[in-house]
C-alpha cells in the first residue's frame, strides 16, 4: 500500500531521523551539573539528565547502559557528547552510540574536575552543534519511518476513540512495510490471550505470554493489596474505567484489527525488521516512551483520555484524544482532536488520517504541543536496587 | 446528539460520551459495531467517560464491554444506573 514520503535527516547508519538534537547525555548522576552547564554554554543542545548510573548491576546495568546508547543512537540525534564521573563506563556508551557512525564524545569528570570537563565538551559541543546546523532534510520512503504508542491517563473515551485512531493509523502504517512499537506489559492484563492471538508464528505468542506472565508475577509478588490503586490508576477510575480488563482491552485498540506481533523486545531493545513489534515496558507514560526512543523509534503517538502531558527530549510525542472536556480544558497538549468519532461526526478511517496527516507534519519538521510547551521526560528504567 | 455509546451487541454497559447527564435524563445511545440505536434512561447524574447499565445486572453476574469479560459485578445493579468502581471488580488482582 503506497503512503507518502517524508522528508527527515539520513544518519550514517542508514535510519532516518526527524529531529535533529544535538544530546548532552550524562553516564551517571553525578555528571548532570556539567551536562546541564554544558547546555547552558552552548545554546541548541539539549542535556539529558537523570537520577541512575551508580551502582547499577547484572541485567539492570545493561539496561542502563542499553538505554543510554540507544538514546543517543537515535536517529533524532545529530550527535553526541557523554559525560561521567570516571572513563571505563564514559567509553563503554561512547563505543555503543560511535557503532552508527555518528559524531560522539566522551569527558570523563575524575582527575579533571568538573570546570575543565565543561570546558572541554563545550568546545565539542559546540563543533557538533555548528555541523548539525548545516545538515539538510531529504526526502524518504515511508518504511524508513519508526513509529511506536503508548497511552496515558486513559479514560473510557480512550478505548471508544483515540485508541482506535492509533489503530487505524497502525494498520496503514503495517500495511506500507513501516516499523511499529507497542508495549505496557502490566496494561496488557486481561487481554493478554486477545494480543497471542494476533502474532505472526506461534513461537512470537509464547514469547510474549512469557513476558506478559514474567511481569505479571512479578506484580503479584511486589503487590501489598490487589493493586486496584495502581491499575487502573487514580486518574483512570476518575475518567471512568472500572477494571483493568477493560483497560486493557481498551488500550490493545491501539494495535489496529490487521496488524500481526511480529516480534517481542526487551525493554530498550532496537527491532531488526519491519512490522508491529512488542516491548516489555512499564506502563507509567515517561518511562514507556524513554524506552521507546532508546529503541530507535522517532514519531510517538500518545492517545489520552484525560489529558496525560507527556512528552520527550528526543521523540516527538504527538497527542490525541477523544474526550471533548479534555479538547475544551487541555487544547494546548492537543495535536489531534478526534471527539468527532463519538457523535458520528468523524469516522474512524478519517480519524487515522487525520492521525497520520498529523505524523507527516511532525515528521516533516512541525513542533509537537509537547515540544513547544517544553516536556522533556526523560525517565530511565530501574529493574531493582543498586549494590 | 449521541449520549452513550457502546462497542458491541453483547455488551452489558454503554459509555457516557456527554457532559452533565442527570438522573431521568432520555439517552440516546449508539452501538459502534454494527452501527444501530438505542434509548436509555439515566436512573442517577452520570459522569462523562463513566458507564451507565444497558440492563439489569445480578451481584456477581459478568460484565461484558468490547464483547468481553471486564469483571464481575458486586451488587445488583438497576437498568440506567452508573456501573463503576463502587459495584463492579476485576476478577485479577
Amino acid at each position: 500500500m503506497g503512503l507518502p514520503t517524508f522528508f527527515g535527516y539520513h544518519r550514517e547508519n542508514g535510519r532516518v531521523g526527524v529531529r535533529n538534537h544535538v544530546v548532552i547525555l550524562p553516564v551517571d548522576d553525578l555528571s548532570n551539573a556539567a551536562s546541564e552547564a554544558v547546555a547552558n554554554n552552548i545554546k541548541g543542545v539539549l542535556a539529558l539528565p537523570h537520577p541512575y548510573g551508580r551502582l547499577q548491576f547484572g541485567a539492570d546495568l545493561e539496561l542502563h547502559f542499553r538505554t543510554l546508547i540507544g538514546t543517543g543512537a537515535n536517529p533524532n540525534v545529530a550527535a553526541v557528547v557523554v559525560i561521567g564521573i570516571e572513563p571505563g563506563w564514559t567509553q563503554r556508551v561512547v563505543e555503543g552510540i560511535a557503532a552508527t557512525g555518528k559524531p560522539v564524545s566522551g569527558f570523563a569528570i575524575e582527575l579533571n574536575g568538573d570546570i575543565n570537563t565543561i570546558a572541554n565538551a563545550s568546545r565539542a559541543a559546540q563543533q557538533y552543534l555548528q555541523w548539525a546546523s548545516e545538515l539538510r532534510r531529504t526526502e524518504h520512503a515511508i518504511e524508513a519511518l519508526w513509529v511506536s504508542t503508548k497511552c496515558g491517563e486513559s479514560d473510557t473515551t480512550s478505548g471508544c476513540g483515540a485508541n482506535p485512531t492509533v489503530g487505524n493509523a497502525f494498520d496503514k502504517l503495517y500495511g506500507a512495510g513501516t516499523t511499529l512499537l507497542f508495549g505496557e506489559t502490566s496494561e496488557i492484563t486481561g487481554a493478554e490471550h486477545l494480543v497471542a492471538e494476533r502474532a505472526g508464528t506461534p513461537e512470537i505468542g509464547r514469547q510474549f505470554l512469557k513476558t506478559w506472565n514474567d511481569y505479571n508475577d512479578f506484580i503479584l509478588a511486589n503487590k501489598t493489596d490487589d493493586l486496584s490503586d495502581s491499575q487502573p490508576t487514580k486518574g483512570n477510575i476518575i475518567g471512568g474505567l472500572t477494571t483493568i480488563e477493560e483497560k486493557a482491552l481498551g488500550n490493545i485498540q491501539k494495535i489496529g484489527q490487521h496488524c500481526l506481533l511480529d516480534g517481542v523486545l526487551e525493554p530498550a531493545q532496537t527491532p531488526t525488521g519491519p512490522g508491529l513489534w512488542f516491548m516489555d515496558s512499564s506502563s507509567a507514560a515517561a518511562e514507556m516512551v524513554t524506552l521507546a526512543a532508546a529503541g530507535g523509534f522517532v514519531v510517538h503517538f500518545f492517545p489520552t483520555g484525560q489529558g496525560n502531558v507527556i512528552g520527550n527530549p528526543i521523540l516527538p510525542v504527538i497527542k490525541l484524544t477523544a474526550n471533548p472536556r479534555t479538547v475544551r480544558t487541555m487544547g494546548e497538549h492537543v495535536d489531534v482532536d478526534c471527539s468527532g468519532l463519538l457523535q458520528r461526526e468523524l469516522t474512524l478511517d478519517g480519524a487515522g488520517d487525520a492521525l497520520l496527516d498529523m505524523m507527516y507534519r511532525t515528521a516533516n519538521g512541525r513542533l509537537t504541543a509537547a515540544e513547544a510547551l517544553g516536556h522533556r521526560e526523560f525517565v530511565l528504567t530501574k529493574l531493582y536496587r543498586s549494590a | 446528539m449521541i449520549h452513550f455509546v457502546v462497542h458491541g451487541p453483547r455488551d452489558s454497559t454503554g459509555v457516557v460520551v456527554v457532559e452533565g447527564v442527570r438522573a431521568g435524563d432520555a439517552l440516546d445511545g449508539w452501538v459502534m459495531d454494527g452501527d444501530h440505536s438505542l434509548t436509555i434512561t439515566a436512573v442517577e447524574d452520570i459522569p462523562i467517560g463513566h458507564k451507565l447499565a444497558l440492563h439489569a445486572i445480578a451481584s456477581g453476574d459478568t460484565i461484558i464491554k468490547y464483547g468481553h469479560d471486564i469483571g464481575r459485578a458486586i451488587a445488583d445493579i438497576q437498568a440506567g444506573a452508573h456501573l463503576h468502581v463502587h459495584n463492579v471488580k476485576t476478577k485479577r488482582w
